[in-house]
């Protein structure tokens, strides 16, 4: 039972960490009907900029405190996340409105090519270290109901604490503020909410800042765990069953869907992985979102497809 | 002025339902072959084939076959590079385990198998469709990946799935020179690029492109939609199959799972989309288009950079090609969403009308 529960919840954990990720791609998809495929390099990006400011801030004013600058690099992350989002809209999303989404899936994927560029150039290519203070030690859970407890990494724990909270806190923003009902309406329906007044371009830069936001929580955490360099930008694909599985127009299902992915795709791998040779992690979440696909083609939570000729 | 088919008329159906109508541009084609079969082996150097003419050739074939699928019946595809996997892992098999395997029948072998897997991948579009299918393809993707790394016997028990082929003969003829696989290829795409034209302009094409536009109104008119998406993805994983086969025997030579990784299939879709989905002609623009930009790219950098007296090395070099080919594919897809085969046809309509447009 104990190696079975550590298995379950360290998937879980996994999974809320999953979730945060595909949240980006959700919010866009619902939005503007993009699929972004530059989540991925949006995450390096941020990450990448928030190391590197970490480590010049001292450099540049002599300021020592840890926390105050980690939150000034993250201040200044968060800016040019900010002024991504609008170039981003300036310069692309803006100049590609009714067309095709593999047009405008191609178009994110170009995104994604310069994000990857441009950081790399900016901020150099090798392995940076985010620290802001996640606790590292591992504890021990129930050790009083098993033979030797369950061992959870308290690293783990905090991040899933920390995308719970941005979860809710998303969910109170996009429930309870004008701009959050704004957004919503663009979700629902672009030229209703256009003839009603809402600016279509402002809501845009607003969506993919916010996605910006939560590339760079995410790229905080993941950066924090494995260590800021390029594979960063891979985590994404890892996101990407996440969401088909829960719906492209669903925060729930981003997180209901993060989790099921992130259980099953630990319980394959520590049960069944050994019959088919180990590293079974990176397809099972594809062929089980593909499997839950085939039964419900909208995903979990996402909204029905409805074909009129 | 020159290119006017005024005069040019037709008395029989055969005539009316060539290819090429108009007369200028069957002598355009026919120049177009002799010049590549006859004139490139003669004058091009060793540098000119490697690098830029054998995998443009290779790699528009493979972007032909996935034009099929995404352009022609309107499946999005991101798993492209594992069908070219496919392909080539097989014909190695069959050239390794089967001892006095001619060269040609095992990538066609190859092709087939590919075909296998493609249609059994191709299963779900019959319940999933759009963005949702295509992030299911990757399924595909991830999983042919893994196979060639993890199951020893499809890679004869080599480390890493690392594997090679050497002294490559067609009908007792070598083809190890760069002037002979630079042919091998041109065949194989002359070939091809026939065969896929007269599908798409036949009655199966036409039932793909019902799909692509319309699935409900095709199915609603008598197209069995099982069938038209199945043999898209069959005759497209087919034709990447074989491509892939080239790519690794012809091109590399040696190769591991990496060669057919994510960014291949990205770069085959860039190709597709960019030259123009829908179009046999647009798959050889958008491979031209995405294999010769990063070499330009890359020699044009430093040349300019010692210009303004700069010195790049070559990591900062990389990362900045990365960029302008993010923002140039952009750039493209703002200004011409349908591809450079788009830009073709307007031009050939202002040269009908040239030099009196009124």
């Amino acid at each position: 039972m104990g190696p079975f529960l550590e298995t379950l919840i360290g998937g879980l954990m996994t999974g809320m960490l999953y979730s945060l990720i595909a949240l980006g791609f959700v919010l866009i998809y619902k939005a503007s009907g993009v699929f972004n495929f530059a989540q991925g390099a949006m995450v390096l990006f941020a990450a990448l900029t928030m190391a590197r400011f970490a480590e010049w801030i001292p450099q540049w004013t002599g300021l020592s405190g840890k926390l105050l600058v980690n939150l000034l690099a993250f201040g200044v992350a968060m800016l040019v996340m900010v002024a991504a989002a609008w170039l981003i809209e300036r310069l692309v999303l803006g100049k590609l409105v009714n067309q095709e989404g593999i047009t405008l899936l191609m178009a994110t994927l170009g995104i994604a090519y310069f994000l990857d560029g441009l950081g790399q150039t900016a901020f150099g290519n090798d392995i940076y270290k985010i620290d802001v203070g996640l606790p590292k030690d591992p504890i021990f859970l129930f050790e009083k109901a098993f033979q030797g407890g369950v061992l959870i990494n308290q690293e783990d724990l905090a991040a899933a604490v920390i995308a719970a909270a941005l979860v809710a806190a998303l969910a109170a923003f996009f429930q309870y503020t004008g701009t959050g009902r704004a957004l919503r309406a663009v979700a629902d329906d672009h030229q209703a909410a256009q003839s009603i007044g809402i600016p279509l371009s402002r809501i845009w830069v607003i969506v993919w800042s916010v996605a910006g936001f939560v590339a760079l929580v995410a790229g905080i955490i993941w950066g924090s765990k494995l260590g800021v360099q390029f594979s960063l930008s891979l985590v994404a694909l890892k996101a990407l069953p996440v969401v088909i599985l829960g719906g492209l127009t669903s925060v729930p299902g981003a997180i209901v869907g993060g989790l099921i992915i992130g259980v099953g795709e630990k319980l394959s791998e520590v049960f069944i992985g050994s019959y088919f040779g180990g590293g079974i992690e990176i397809w099972f979440a594809y062929v089980l979102a593909l499997v839950f696909l085939l039964v419900r083609p909208q995903g979990l939570f996402g909204e029905k497809i409805i074909d009129r000729v | 002025m020159l290119y006017r088919e005024n005069g040019q008329f037709k008395t029989s159906y055969v005539a009316d339902q060539q290819i090429f109508p108009i007369l200028q541009d069957r002598v355009a084609i026919a120049l177009l072959l002799a010049f590549a079969f006859v004139v490139v082996p003669l004058v091009g150097n060793e540098y000119l084939f490697r690098a830029i003419l054998v995998p443009f050739l290779i790699l528009a074939l493979a972007a032909l076959g996935l034009n099929i699928l995404v352009g022609y019946c309107g499946q999005i595809s991101l798993g492209t590079g594992a069908f070219m996997a496919v392909g080539a892992y097989a014909a190695y098999n069959f050239e390794v385990r089967i001892t006095g395997m001619p060269l040609l029948v095992s990538m066609l072998l190859g092709g087939v198998c590919a075909t296998a897997v493609g249609v059994v991948f191709g299963i779900p579009s019959l319940r999933i469709k759009g963005l949702y299918l295509a992030v299911a393809t990757l399924a595909a993707q991830f999983f042919v990946d893994w196979a060639f790394l993890r199951v020893k016997w499809f890679t004869n028990d080599s480390s890493s799935g690392s594997v090679s082929v050497a002294d490559l003969r067609v009908f007792g003829v070598s083809i190890e020179t760069p002037v002979a696989r630079y042919l091998f290829c041109l065949s194989f795409l002359t070939v091809f690029a026939l065969l896929a034209k007269n599908l798409v302009r036949g009655a199966i094409g036409r039932e793909w492109m019902a799909i692509r536009d319309m699935d409900v109104a095709a199915a609603v008119i008598g197209i069995r939609p099982v069938y038209a998406k199945l043999t898209a993805f069959a005759v497209s994983s087919f034709i990447v199959g074989v491509a892939g086969a080239l790519w690794g025997f012809v091109y590399l030579g040696s190769w591991e799972p990496a060669a057919f990784s994510i960014d291949r299939s990205f770069q085959l879709l860039f190709m597709v989309i960019i030259g123009g989905l829908g179009s046999i002609m647009g798959s050889f623009f958008g491979a031209a288009f995405i294999v010769l930009l990063p070499i330009v790219l890359d020699r044009l950098l430093p040349a300019l950079g010692a210009l303004v007296g700069m010195h790049f090395d070559t990591a900062i070099v990389s990362h900045v090609v990365f960029m302008i080919f993010g923002a140039l594919i952009v750039f493209f897809l703002i200004v011409e969403p349908h591809g450079i085969a788009r830009l073709w046809s307007t031009a050939k309509e202002k040269l009908r009308l040239w030099p009196f447009p009124h």
